[in-house]
């Protein structure tokens, strides 16, 4: 066992770690804690892979504007959320029931693919994934159409968001 | 060096944690951290598809770039309606918000 496998079980086993906790945590501030350390071990899987803008962008985009929006949301509506009222709906067995099933059967699933066992590709040293990414974003013959779609859909969002949030006299 | 394999059953284990989430609680701010958590998963999957099959392709990152936007605004647009309803009807719980329930 390399230490590369040893650096991604214990990043794995904390990032799953901290999901369960979101899942079951009673005080909401704490659960949007765990979402962060979440977060954070899902950036450290996307540097493993070589993705070093995603990891980078991760950690600006989720824990930087989600998770701090998420803590807001949590702040504005904290004295209902209290820790008297249930946390969990009635059916929860079935939930968890479910999501073993789905998650036995996609692990199974795996298991029978000849390509999981693949191992990376190497990577060319001339090549540099962060600027083709960014070459890629704006070529006319690369993804220039979906990126301007994602820009006009923050801007939809953000007008759609002020829209909701604003109360009317 | 690490199997693709890992990385996959990794990203299923938390897409299976995050609906886990999104199933069993009631306060509709946990239920968003879910979604949350499902989109990292399904990010996780891309990318190491992207690095272990094709890395000359940037289509993976891309995708996964266009997840980030997507979550970003969905965020957004689920918190200001979850303040909207507070305003309104004094609760975020999901089971308590059923006027469209018939």
């Amino acid at each position: 066992m390399t230490a590369l496998q040893i650096l991604f079980i214990i990043v794995a086993a904390v990032t799953l770690g901290a999901a369960v906790m979101v899942a079951n945590s009673r005080n909401l501030v704490h659960a949007a804690l765990w979402l962060i350390v979440s977060f954070g071990g899902v950036a450290v899987v996307f540097a493993l892979l070589n993705a070093a803008f995603l990891a980078v962008a991760q950690v600006v985009i989720y824990i930087g504007a989600i998770a701090i929006l998420l803590i807001f949301a949590i702040m504005m509506t904290r004295h209902i959320t209290g820790e008297k009222t249930a946390r969990f709906t009635t059916n929860h067995i079935l939930a968890l029931l479910l999501a073993i099933v789905l998650f036995a059967g996609l692990v199974w699933m795996l298991l029978g693919w000849s390509g999981s066992a693949a191992l990376a590709v190497p990577l060319d040293a001339r090549a540099d994934p962060v600027r083709q990414l960014g070459a890629a974003l704006v070529a006319p013959d690369g993804y220039i159409l979906a990126f301007e779609l994602a820009s006009v859909l923050l801007l939809g969002a953000l007008i759609g968001a002020l829209m909701i949030a604003t109360e009317r006299k | 060096m690490i199997p693709l394999s890992w990385y996959l059953i990794f990203a299923a284990a938390l897409f299976c944690i995050g609906l886990y989430t999104v199933l069993v609680r009631r306060n509709a701010i946990i239920i968003l951290m879910g979604i949350e958590l499902m989109l990292n998963a399904v990010n996780v999957n891309l990318v190491a598809f992207w690095r272990y099959v094709n890395p000359q392709l940037i289509a993976g990152q891309v995708f996964a770039v266009m997840v980030f936007a997507v979550a970003a605004a969905e965020v957004a647009v689920g918190l200001a309606i979850f303040i909207s309803l507070y305003r309104r009807r004094n609760t975020v719980a999901a089971d308590e918000v059923d006027l469209m329930k018939w």
